[in-house]
C-alpha cells in the first residue's frame, strides 16, 4: 500500500519547518508544496478551510491542520524514532512545553514591530520567556534527555527564527553569551 | 501504591471543569483544592509558578498543567477505564484540532461577551454564534463529537454550557433559537452523571459574572 504524503508549507514559517523537521527525522518520503500566502493555492483553501493557513499535512488525502497536532499525528502513526517520550508524564511536559514555545515566544518573534521602544519591550519579553525555557533545559544535552524529540524540533525552529528576526528588527537578543545552555 | 490526587481549581472555571469531567467519567478519587485567585496560595504559585492558573492536577507530588494536556495524560494513565481520546490517530488529530478551535475561538468570543457592551458585545455576540455553528456542522447527525461515545471534545466544549445562561442575559439572545442541534447535544451531554456533578448552577455563574463586571466597571 502506496503512503501519499504532501506537506503544504511555506520556508519562513516556523510551524511549518517543525513538521518537515518531524518528517525528515522519522524519514517519511513527503512531497513538499511550497505556498504564497497571498496567494492561497485552491488546494490549501480545501484542505484547510477554517483557518487557511500552513502547515497542513496530506496523508493518504487526509489533511491535518496545526502543527503540534500533525506532529503528534506523525508520531503515532509511524513509530519509528520516537518524537515523544514514552512516559504520561514527560509526554505532558513536553507537550506544555512545546505549547508556551509556539504561543508564547514564536508570536512575540514574528511580531512586526516599528518603534524602537515597542522593539525593545518584545526584546525584553522574549528574553525573560527564553530564561524560563533555558531553566527548563538545565544540564540536559536535549529536551527530552537523551535523544531528540519533541521540543528540541521546536525549540530548533526558534533558533533559525531569531537568527531571521534579529537582523529584521537589528536586535541581539538571542545570543550564546546570554544562553550558554540553549545554544 | 495509592495513588495521590489533587486538583487546583476554582468552580466557575471552564477549564477546572473539563477535569472534574475526565476523573469522574475514569472514577478516579480526588482531592478538590479550591482556589481564591485574588489571593493565590503558595501551593498554586508552587505547582504553576510560570503561569500562576488553574486548573492544576497534581499527581503524587508531580504538577500537570493546561486543561487539554491534563485530560490526554488523565485518558493516558488511566487507561484501562473509558477511553476519551479515539484510538485511531486520524481521529485522535481531528479531535485535538477541535479542541484547540474551541480553546482559541469560543473562549475569545465568550470573553467579549462578558467584559464589553455595545458595538464590541455584539460582534462577540456574532463570534460566539458563529462558532457554535461550525461546531454544530461538524458534529452532523452523530450523537457526540467522537460519534457514538462522549469523549475529549464533548467534555472540553460542554462546560463552557454553564457560561451560556450569562452571556444570553448579557447580550439579550438565546443560543437554543440560533442552534438547535447543538442544544440538543447539550441536554445528552448534561443527562450523564460527570457532566451534571462537574458543572455549576448557571444562576450562580451569572451572578459570579454580574458581580465580575461591576467590579471592573462595565455596565
Amino acid at each position: 500500500m502506496a503512503e501519499e504524503v504532501k506537506l503544504y508549507g511555506t520556508w519562513v514559517s516556523p510551524f511549518s519547518r517543525s513538521v518537515e523537521l518531524a518528517l525528515k527525522l522519522k524519514g517519511i518520503p513527503y512531497e513538499y508544496i511550497e505556498e504564497d500566502l497571498h496567494n492561497k493555492s485552491p488546494d490549501l483553501i480545501k484542505c484547510n478551510p477554517i483557518h487557511q493557513k500552513v502547515p497542513v499535512l496530506v496523508h493518504n488525502g487526509k489533511p491535518i491542520v496545526e502543527s503540534l497536532v500533525i506532529i503528534e499525528y506523525i508520531d503515532e502513526t509511524w513509530k519509528n524514532n520516537p518524537i515523544l517520550p514514552q512516559d504520561p508524564y514527560q509526554r505532558a511536559m513536553a507537550r506544555f512545553w512545546a505549547k508556551f514555545i509556539e504561543e508564547k515566544i514564536l508570536p512575540l518573534a514574528m511580531k512586526a514591530t516599528n518603534s524602537e521602544e515597542e522593539k525593545e519591550k518584545v526584546g525584553v519579553e522574549i528574553f525573560q520567556l527564553m530564561k524560563i525555557l533555558e531553566g527548563e533545559l538545565n544540564e540536559k544535552d536535549f529536551f527530552g534527555s537523551e535523544n531528540i524529540g519533541y521540543l528540541d524540533i521546536v525549540a530548533a525552529i526558534i533558533a533559525v527564527w531569531f537568527r531571521v528576526t534579529q537582523e529584521f528588527l537589528g536586535v541581539k537578543i538571542v545570543s550564546e553569551e546570554k544562553f550558554p545552555v540553549l545554544f | 501504591m495509592a495513588d495521590e490526587v489533587i486538583l487546583l481549581d476554582f468552580w466557575p472555571s471552564m477549564y477546572g471543569m473539563r477535569l472534574r469531567i475526565a476523573l469522574a467519567e475514569k472514577g478516579v478519587k480526588y482531592e478538590n483544592k479550591e482556589q481564591d485567585l485574588r489571593n493565590k496560595s503558595p501551593l498554586l504559585l508552587q505547582m504553576n509558578p510560570i503561569h500562576k492558573k488553574v486548573p492544576v492536577l497534581v499527581h503524587n507530588g508531580k504538577p500537570v498543567l493546561e486543561s487539554s494536556i491534563i485530560v490526554q495524560y488523565i485518558d493516558e494513565v488511566w487507561k484501562d477505564k473509558t477511553p476519551l481520546l479515539p484510538s485511531d490517530p486520524y481521529e485522535r488529530a481531528q479531535a485535538r484540532f477541535w479542541v484547540d478551535f474551541i480553546d482559541k475561538k469560543l473562549y475569545e468570543a465568550g470573553r467579549k461577551i462578558w467584559t464589553t457592551t455595545g458595538e464590541a458585545q455584539e460582534e462577540g455576540k456574532k463570534e460566539f454564534i458563529e462558532v457554535i455553528k461550525t461546531l454544530e456542522g461538524q458534529m452532523g447527525d452523530k450523537p457526540y463529537f467522537g460519534g457514538e461515545a462522549f469523549g475529549f471534545v464533548d467534555l472540553s466544549l460542554i462546560p463552557f454550557y454553564s457560561w451560556f445562561h450569562a452571556f444570553e442575559t448579557f447580550a439579550k439572545f438565546s443560543v437554543a433559537a440560533e442552534c438547535l442541534n447543538f442544544s440538543a447535544w447539550a441536554k445528552r451531554c448534561m443527562e450523564k452523571e460527570s457532566v451534571a456533578k462537574s458543572l455549576p448552577d448557571e444562576k450562580k455563574v451569572l451572578v459570579f459574572l454580574t458581580e465580575y463586571r461591576k467590579s471592573l466597571g462595565i455596565e
